[in-house]
């Protein structure tokens, strides 16, 4: 096995003036140094099936060429016979830079000099406006216009499993073998024989118990652009673990601001709303973000009724590392809302809760069209936020928090609601295949795309598989995360998993009972049309003495006369509906130390719709990995930079993740009464509570914070900021 | 770079091995002797997902070196977890409250889990908190971890 290690940019742009690799090459154990100019001519064809390859194409070279755009931005990659001897020699690789002012300010890139990459005037990425017109009357007539601003750090999804990879280039045959790291095996593949002009079926990729994703590892990066590229440089097991330090300051981040307009009547009914949105594509956005962007301002009504909307948002680009998926891409929409509505409630005087009242859909509202022309079915928002309201016992709550603050403690209260599209029908994800095999023995095997990163698709196609055969799930096992051994399907990504699967399944499975009756018909001599297939055996309703089990039918179909048919089928399932729209209310309360600036969460309340749940304990745990990951971006997580663009935060001692004593219980409720237009009428649970958290939490320190007027508009709300807003704010 | 014989008891057998001096302890185990139950979530010693028993303490594989295990006992989830797959108390409380999602941190939890019972077998929620505030989680949101250790203390039955 030999290791590869990464030569990265220290500064965050500079001219590349030559790049010397004698010295690193010369290191006994090292197999060879790659750079630019020795690999990125090699690239056939490069562009990501989420978006296809029409979309504009943002520059993305394997390694740096010419110029270093981030800090942490690739230059070479050292190879050799393992990690220690390949991290002595990258610090021997010797880089001529020459430093260039770097872009990093979000707002700032707009209006600069210097640009990321040539060609693309006023660092703009990406942007789409609405027209606005028709919004003028309704502003000029609002009894009140709310006006916030709304800054999100940039924060991660650092899944604690970093990036990686193994490549094996076969010479003789001309084959590639992948193990990678990634939630799409199948699109890892796709995307690797376009790459590389290998045909498809001459690479397999393995994706094996993937320590965590959240959409960092949906498509591949740069990193594994460049070790797809070195293997056919060094034929032989090549490795790439990437380390902490380069997850957090090379592999992705997100980070927005926008500006918000709200118009409400005297009753605070809101008539119309505007977002002005900007988001860091960084210097390598993979892929070309507009469609998350674009959603952000989509999504922004949420659930609220009112009918008049507009948007404008833009990509940015800076030198930072580049924009990618991290669960809710689009998560921007529920915070700039939901902060803006208690921003609305405080400067009216209407409670938060009674504000949502007045605003917000209920199921029987539905489906209903929003201002942006997107129809949402299926859905409780306004149960739910009524159900979390009476969890939390929210007029108790204010009745504490009123005592509370005439003892000089200062408790508060968030809302976020949230509706979000699920499962969305884009071309590359509005498939999934499954094959079950019921093997001689009568176990049964079901076979998936799969690309499971702690999301329990194994344990919920076990599941869907005996419901769907009506056999025990002892006898059921499962295969997944291998190109060469299961059907095409595009991995896990847009909280699509449970019900494309579900759809995989039941398809396959209907026809497998079908051919378990025909089989058991011929053996018990009766037509297929009277048998049953029921508790793992198939039987004459009318005589279950003869029942066959199912390793009987199994005999039967592999080795009986009718054997040519054996006991496996294969379907696809294609999605229907654009959207399973699932939707939630997060309500959190906290206490806030005015002294220390610390906030701690009392509780968390989560009252979600996602359908009848396939497993609870399934549902319930994506809400909680959400939620504190939500709680970590909220009050923990920032990875920040400096006026130069050097990253502040490459370890987790600067880097701050939740740990067991930041995180509160959650408490779940769930609605089960709004089933999807899907297979089940499951809906979608895995990024939810990762879109909720913020703004529940944003909004509960600041309403613990109101009596001294301080109005909270940047994340994280660490000790310092509270501190700084309540020396600002004055004392009330 | 210069090289040292250490003999280290790991997982109840004794080894011989000649390492570099850099070598770490997370290394040793994972690439030298095969044991990749031993995850490394950061080689900074934050996230605790390399922990690991050294004469019975709870360590970080990632900040010690090689050398330094000399003549002394290590004990890795491969030697917490039993060779015929029977799940250990803690283990099977994990599965029974789904307390693990990708995995990738669990092996680190288990072995700070154990160490803390062996410790003190009825903590209280406090210090569960506190004990395992040195292990990070990006699945769970700790709700299953925390559930599980509760479940142990409480004398819960865990079935393999």
């Amino acid at each position: 096995m030999l290791h590869a290690c990464f030569v990265r940019s220290p500064l965050a742009r500079a001219r590349i003036a030559s790049v010397d690799v004698e010295k690193a090459c010369a290191v006994a154990g090292v197999r060879g140094v790659l750079t630019g100019a020795d690999i990125n001519g090699e690239v056939v064809d490069l562009w990501y099936s989420q978006v296809g390859p029409d979309v504009p194409r943002t520059p993305l070279p394997p390694l740096a060429e010419g110029e270093v755009r981030f800090a942490g931005d690739p230059v070479a990659l050292v190879v050799a016979d393992d990690r220690y001897v390949a991290e002595d020699a990258a610090e021997l690789v010797a880089v001529d830079y020459e430093p260039l002012d770097a872009v990093v300010d979000l707002h700032a890139a707009l209006d600069s000099d210097s640009l990321v990459h040539e060609g693309w005037a006023g660092n703009v990425c990406a942007e789409l406006a609405t027209p606005t017109d028709h919004l003028a009357e309704a502003f000029a007539n609002a009894a009140h216009v709310v006006e916030t601003e709304i800054h999100q750090q940039a924060y991660v999804a650092c899944p604690l499993e970093t990036r990686g990879l193994v490549v094996e280039w076969s010479p003789a045959d001309g084959s590639l073998s992948v193990w990678a790291s990634s939630q799409s095996p199948h699109d890892f593949r796709q995307f690797a024989s376009r790459l590389l002009g290998v045909a498809e079926h001459k690479i397999r990729v393995i994706c094996q118990d993937t320590g965590g994703g959240f959409g960092q590892k949906i498509n591949a990066h740069r990193e594994d652009i460049v070790l797809l590229l070195a293997a056919r440089h060094f034929p032989a097991p090549l490795k790439y673990i990437e380390d902490r330090r380069e997850n957090l300051m090379a592999s992705s981040s997100r980070r927005e601001s926008g500006r918000v307009r709200m118009a409400l009547n005297a009753e605070g009914v809101v008539q119309a709303a505007t977002i002005d949105h900007l988001s860091n594509a960084g210097a390598y956005p993979i892929p070309y973000p507009l469609i998350s962007s674009a959603a952000v301002g989509a999504i922004f009504p949420g659930p609220l009724k009112y009918q008049l909307g507009a948007f404008s948002t833009k990509c940015v680009f800076t030198n930072t590392p580049g924009l990618t998926a991290y669960r809710g891409p689009w998560e921007f929409e529920t915070l700039a809302r939901e902060v803006s509505l208690d921003a609305a409630a405080r400067q009216i005087g209407v409670d938060p809760a009674e504000l949502r009242r007045r605003n917000m859909l209920s199921r029987h509202d539905l489906p209903h069209t929003n201002a942006l022309g997107m129809t949402l079915t299926d859905m409780t928002p306004l149960e739910t936020l009524e159900l979390a309201l009476e969890a939390v016992e929210y007029e108790v709550f204010r009745q504490e928090q009123d005592e509370a603050r005439a003892q000089g403690r200062y408790l508060g209260i968030g809302i976020s609601s949230y509706v979000e599209p699920t499962t969305t029908n884009m071309p590359h994800h509005g498939s999934e295949g499954a094959t079950i095999r019921v093997e001689p023995s009568g176990t049964v095997n079901v076979y998936l795309a799969g690309g499971s990163a702690g999301n329990s698709l194994e344990t919920t196609a076990i599941q869907l598989t005996a419901d769907a055969l009506d056999v025990d799930v002892g006898v059921v096992n499962t295969v997944q995360g291998d190109t060469a051994l299961t059907p095409f399907g595009s991995g896990t990504a847009g909280s699509r998993s449970g019900s494309m699967v579900a759809g995989a399944i039941r398809e396959t499975a209907a026809i497998l009972r079908n051919r378990i009756a025909e089989v058991a018909a011929d053996a018990l001599g009766v037509r297929a049309e009277v048998i049953e297939v029921a508790g793992g055996s198939a039987f004459v309703e009318a005589n279950p003495i003869n029942a066959l089990t199912l390793a009987e039918v199994a005999h039967h179909a592999y080795f009986g006369k009718d054997a040519a048919g054996g006991l496996e089928a294969s379907a696809r399932y294609h999605t229907q509906a654009p959207n399973l729209w699932a939707n939630a209310s997060h309500i959190c309360t906290v206490e806030v130390d005015i002294e220390t600036g610390l906030v701690r969460i009392l509780r968390y309340v989560v009252a979600e719709d996602c359908g009848p749940m396939i497993n609870p304990n399934v549902v319930e745990g994506q809400i909680a990995g959400g939620v504190v990951q939500g709680i970590g971006g909220a009050l923990l997580e920032h990875f920040e930079w400096d006026v130069d663009g050097n990253p502040l935060a490459t370890t987790f001692v600067d880097y701050l993740l939740p740990s067991t004593t930041d995180v509160p219980i959650i408490e779940y409720l769930h609605m089960e009464g709004s089933p999807g237009p899907g297979p089940g009428g499951f809906k979608g649970v895995g990024e939810g509570g990762a879109i909720g958290a913020p703004a529940a939490v944003a909004n509960a320190v600041a309403d613990a914070l109101s009596p001294f007027g301080v109005e909270l508009r940047e994340l994280p709300l660490s000790p310092a900021t509270l501190l700084r807003h309540l020396a600002d704010g004055g004392a009330g | 770079m210069s090289e040292h014989e250490i003999s280290v008891v790991v997982n109840g057998a004794r080894r011989s091995v000649r390492v570099p001096s850099r070598l770490s302890l997370a290394d040793l185990l994972r690439d030298k002797l095969g044991l990749t139950g031993t995850h490394l979530g950061c080689e900074h010693g934050a996230c605790g997902a390399c922990s690991v028993l050294v004469n019975g303490e709870v360590v970080r594989a990632c900040l010690m070196f090689a050398v330094q295990v000399d003549g002394d006992e290590v004990t890795t989830i491969e030697g917490i977890g039993s060779e015929d797959g029977v799940l250990t108390p803690v283990q099977a409380a994990f599965r029974d409250c789904h307390g693990l999602q990708c995995g990738f941190c669990t092996p680190g939890f288990v072995v700070t889990v154990t160490a803390l019972l062996e410790r003190n077998p009825a903590p209280d929620d406090g210090e569960i908190r506190t004990a395992l505030s040195g292990n990070l989680c990006r699945c769970t949101g700790y709700q299953g971890i925390i559930e599980a250790v509760r479940s142990l203390r409480s004398g819960v039955e865990h079935a393999d």
